[in-house]
């Protein structure tokens, strides 16, 4: 398990992958079958190969070997095991690495699932995963080695920002990343419908459950990492607009509604050339989005390298990719047949009101995001676009979404009339308006007025759809129950994603209404905020693995019965010479009291403490939200219609289209 | 990742703010003293309005609320003097502007420079609606409702409406 | 349905179309891709910044300040500078910044044609003062500025940062990266030539 076994497993997989990337694709063309049958074999081989490769760095980070570069810049003894393992994804090469490990994931899974799938079509979308991932694997084996070696070895590594030592953090990027590499299989099926020349129903229905599935991790992904600033960086904020997470958020946009349209082509043949676009701009912006944060343009100061020379090896297959993926689009995109005709009032037309919206927003999103560094490229002028340009403009565009995903769901197919629609909805209306007079008393600001509004709306709508479909009491109890047995997973799975949904911007719009009190006390001293009773007990100094710590012990009091007892901490790590500061939660699901301890001043016969107190009104809502919309996602992922290759393609062109 | 090169850690390197960052309690937080704070309630939240709008100009698109660096601390110090001294936000503001551009304002003017960023809202919208009307008008024909083959199809995916 | 079963009617259409398609996609990515190149390269080279902050404060006259004597000089105030009948640079730097500290030769070198007035930016005065007798005082004034207030109204936003001051007090030059690069100094003499100096 040496670093040198490790980079030669990288290079063999680079081989397996140049030749997944060209043997099943010639094969396609030429319709020669054995070498079509060579991709899985070839996608299992990289597998094995990067995963020898990943094993061997793990292994180099778990035995200590300070002889390897990134290991010696990114670990010390002292390290606990758990982040000597996810340590290995916390550096630029490491990150690369997994990000081609999971790449090649994906390649076998299309190998494994994709067994249904025509031959042809199957070893095209396997070539071009192969040609990605040789990309990667390149773009690692040359400039980002991660099993770079140093001589002579030190015997202690410079250990690792102490920041990164923390569980949500160190599953934060395989996440991630597995929801952007996710997006490289519809991109593939993109391509290899493209090549092909053909895009129909069965496409669509290839292709939506590895959306489904990529979109479920993205979302998982963007919100653990709102959720680990919460609770690590210590001043109550989850949301920066930083470019970093825009990054994240551009693909998510996109992805939400390449998600939404591949139901069309599955459907109903129409919105195909779309649908194609879409899965080649999501993917693009996942791959543009990670590399221009590393590039340094977006960024100042990180983590990661900032290697110039790496940010052209990354371009030049951006460039390629991209480049080459949208050259192929407008050939041959023109020539595929346009699809299944629909009636502006329509599911058909909602979901394309849908994906209007949502790609506005994406492209609102990807202005600002990138407005600094052509501003100061084309006029030499700096700006800054940050929380009070994304909110501004975005929000707009978001209520109009948050209205149609109301009783876009309920709309017949094809051609609809909207009154019976609306009509069914009263019961969401009417709450809805409830919740409007509520929040106006409640809340404060137009907009979050509007949001929690909307986020009833959706919540209410969405349930008022399944109970449509079970035909709720208007048929006796057990008539519904067989209905849901009937009633594929996909329906339920899509009005959960939705209530997330609506949780998550309910808990938006009434986090907004946060309270935060900063304070200065002695052990004992008393505080109010938001009616509860904050009181310092005790500060004692606690020494951990690799730090000492400053633990706070806080009683939180409500009407005079004790609440909760909560430990804010702020912990001195010696290897770094950095501090930490460990909030202290408390959740009561609804709301969340947060408290952090800071300086100490004065003798330390009397000394104070700085407190910063929060207090959080629906802030678990925000994540807990978005774990619904995955579990929304993971239910459709479930259903047996759903499930990756079930279909046939029909013989002919198809029935529907022609008419 | 994104989360990695949030926030607090990240300051200029070309300012040697770094080795600050470095050596001092990185993860200090933005208001760290109460005394910063102001009397007046209703100054301190509009003091915090203000704060909200100006960005952080050694770190990563955080606004001086938010931030612990030095330089943020300091220009929190300014603003809350000007807002005990009964100056307008926009006073506060522009008072910034002058000394560090429009680098300072994290939502920037409308200029023409920043006519596209600000019209990016209704510029997508108006593509995406002209291009899908386009689109419905170029199909002459109306669509008759789900015939009865289409129909068998949805309810075979599972979708019978 | 592939392109060769399209009748040579249609021929035209799916030309166009292509068009419509290739070339506000393609366009668009090209143009994106050769701006990133041009950041990238611009990035190596250091004539692209996309971090600079660009404080407007040249061609402007400067701020109204006082700033008390640091060991081993003596302070100055804007009437100071506006007196002045040769061109000036004005340096804020500090001991507990490493990029100061490298660029200090480059000012030891620099002070023999131009004077440099420097300007302690939030440091103690013991700790400024023995920066520069362990690596040499490039500065004919010094002032402290402790509390950092005299710089936000300079728009400094970082040490180290150069002013060129040119007779009569106007700020005609600014840099917010050290004078130790020398496309920095090259800029620098440039502007100096301009004034006369």
């Amino acid at each position: 398990m040496s670093p040198e076994l490790g980079r030669f497993a990288l290079a063999l997989a680079c081989v397996f992958a140049l030749a997944q990337a060209i043997l099943p694709m010639q094969g396609a063309r030429r319709r020669d079958r054995r070498l079509m049958a060579l991709a899985p074999g070839l996608a299992l081989g990289q597998l094995i190969a990067l995963v020898a490769s990943f094993l061997c760095l793990v292994n180099a980070a778990v035995t200590n070997d300070f002889s390897v570069a990134n290991i010696l810049e990114n670990s010390s003894v002292t390290k606990p095991l758990l982040y000597k393992i996810t340590g290995v994804w916390g550096n630029h090469e490491g990150s690369i690495l997994l990000w081609a490990l999971i790449l090649g994931i994906c390649g076998a899974a299309v190998a494994a699932f994709g067994r249904n799938l025509p031959s042809a079509l199957r070893a095209r979308v396997i070539g071009v995963l192969g040609g990605v991932a040789a990309g990667f694997e390149l773009f690692c084996l040359t400039t980002s080695d991660p099993f770079d070696r140093v001589w002579p070895a030190p015997l202690d590594g410079q250990g690792m920002n102490p920041l990164l030592q923390d569980p949500g953090l160190a599953f934060h990027p395989p996440i991630l990343y597995t929801g952007y590499v996710g997006f490289a299989v519809p991109f593939a099926f993109a391509i290899a419908a493209l090549m092909e020349g053909r895009v129909d129903a069965a496409w669509g229905r290839w292709v939506r459950p590895w959306a489904v599935a990529a979109w479920c991790f993205l979302t998982c992904g963007i919100a653990l990492g709102s959720w680990w600033s919460y609770y690590v960086l210590g001043w109550g904020g989850y949301w920066f607009w930083d470019p970093v997470e825009n990054a994240s958020l551009i693909p998510w946009l996109s992805g939400t509604a390449l998600m939404h349209s591949a139901i069309v082509v599955e459907k109903r043949e129409a919105l195909k050339i779309w649908t194609v676009l879409l899965a080649i701009g999501t993917f693009s912006f996942s791959l543009s989005g990670t590399f221009l944060v590393r590039s340094g343009i977006l960024n100042s100061v990180h983590a990661f390298a900032q290697d110039p020379a790496r940010g052209i090896f990354i371009l030049a297959l951006l460039g390629l990719v991209i480049g080459g993926s949208l050259t192929l689009f407008a050939w041959r995109a023109p020539s595929l047949t346009t699809g299944g005709l629909f009636a502006p009032v329509s599911r058909e037309g909602s979901l394309v009101l849908n994906n209007i919206l949502l790609c506005s927003i994406c492209a609102v999103v990807l202005t600002g995001t990138m407005y600094p560094p052509f501003m100061s490229l084309l006029f030499g002028k700096t700006i800054s676009v940050g929380k009070p340009f994304f909110d501004a403009a975005t929000i707009p565009l978001a209520i109009p979404l948050f209205i149609f995903m109301g009783f876009g769901p309920m709309l017949p197919w094809k051609r609809a009339q909207l009154w019976p629609v609306l009509r069914r909805l009263w019961v969401a209306a009417l709450a809805t308006l409830a919740a409007f007079a509520v929040t106006v008393i409640g809340l404060s600001g137009v907009l979050p007025i509007l949001c929690a509004t909307m986020a009833v709306w959706i919540i209410g709508s969405s349930l008022t759809d399944i109970s449509n479909r079970l035909a709720l009491f208007r048929v006796s109890l057990s008539q519904s129950i067989q209905r849901a047995k009937s009633l594929p997973r996909s329906a339920f799975g899509a009005a959960l994603a939705h209530i997330g949904v609506g949780v998550s911007v309910l808990g938006l719009a009434v986090m907004s209404q946060a309270q935060h009190k900063i304070v200065e006390v002695h052990v004992g001293q008393k505080e109010d905020l938001a009616g509860y009773e904050w009181t310092l007990t005790d500060v004692r100094t606690v020494p951990g693995p690799n730090y000492m710590a400053m633990v706070a012990t806080i009683e939180i009091r409500h009407n005079g019965h004790l609440m909760t007892v909560m430990h804010p901490s702020k912990r001195s790590f010696n290897s770094q010479n950095q501090t930490t500061t460990e909030v202290s939660i408390h959740t009561n699901g609804l709301s969340d009291l947060y408290g952090v301890i800071g300086d100490k001043h004065g003798p330390d016969s009397n000394p104070t403490y700085v407190l910063r107190l929060h207090y959080n009104p629906l802030a678990p809502w925000m994540w807990f939200g978005a774990l619904i919309m995955a579990m929304g996602g993971a239910l459709s992922l479930s259903d047996r219609r759903m499930r990756v290759g079930a279909p046939r393609r029909a013989p002919a062109p198809d029935v529907v289209a022609a008419e | 990742m994104k989360a990695l090169f949030h926030g607090k850690q990240m300051f200029r390197l070309k300012t040697g703010l770094l080795l600050v960052c470095l050596s001092a309690p990185v993860m200090a937080w933005a208001v760290d003293d109460p005394s910063e704070m102001l009397p007046d309630p209703k100054q301190e939240r509009q003091a915090e309005a203000i704060g909200a709008q100006l960005r952080c100009l050694v770190c990563q698109n955080e606004s001086i609320e938010d931030s612990s660096a030095g330089l943020a601390r300091d220009l929190r110090k300014v603003v809350r003097e000007h807002v005990a001294r009964g100056e307008s936000s926009q006073q506060v503001i522009d008072w910034m502007v002058a000394r560090y551009g429009n680098f300072i304002r994290l939502s920037p003017p409308v200029t023409i420079a920043t006519l596209l960023l600000w019209g990016m809202p209704v510029l997508a919208l108006l593509i995406g609606i002209v291009s899908a009307v386009m689109i419905f008008r170029r199909r002459t024909a109306t669509p008759e409702p789900l015939s009865e083959a289409e129909r068998a199809r949805l309810r075979e995916l599972g979708d019978g409406r | 349905m592939s392109s060769e079963q399209t009748p040579p009617d249609d021929q035209n259409v799916v030309t166009r179309r292509r068009l419509l398609l290739g070339v506000p996609l393609l366009g668009g990515a090209g143009i994106c891709g050769v701006a990133f190149w041009k950041m990238l390269a611009g990035m190596q080279t250091g004539s692209f910044n996309p971090h600079d902050i660009n404080a407007p404060v040249t061609g402007r006259p400067v701020p109204d300040f006082t700033l008390p004597d640091q060991t081993p000089g003596t302070g100055f105030a804007t009437a100071d500078l506006k007196a002045l009948t040769r061109p000036v640079l004005i340096n804020f730097f500090a001991s507990w910044c490493i990029p100061c500290i490298a660029e200090m030769e480059a000012l030891l070198t620099l002070q023999k044609q131009l004077p440099i007035w420097g300007v302690a930016y939030k440091d103690k005065p013991e700790n400024a003062a023995g920066l520069l007798k362990h690596a040499g005082n490039p500065y004919a004034r010094i002032g402290s500025d402790r509390e950092g207030r005299v710089a936000i109204d300079w728009g400094v936003s970082g040490v180290p940062e150069s002013f060129l001051i040119a007779p009569g007090g106007m700020i005609v030059w600014h840099s917010a990266a050290g004078l130790d690069s020398p496309e920095v100094r090259d800029s620098l003499k440039n502007a100096l030539k301009a004034v006369g100096g």
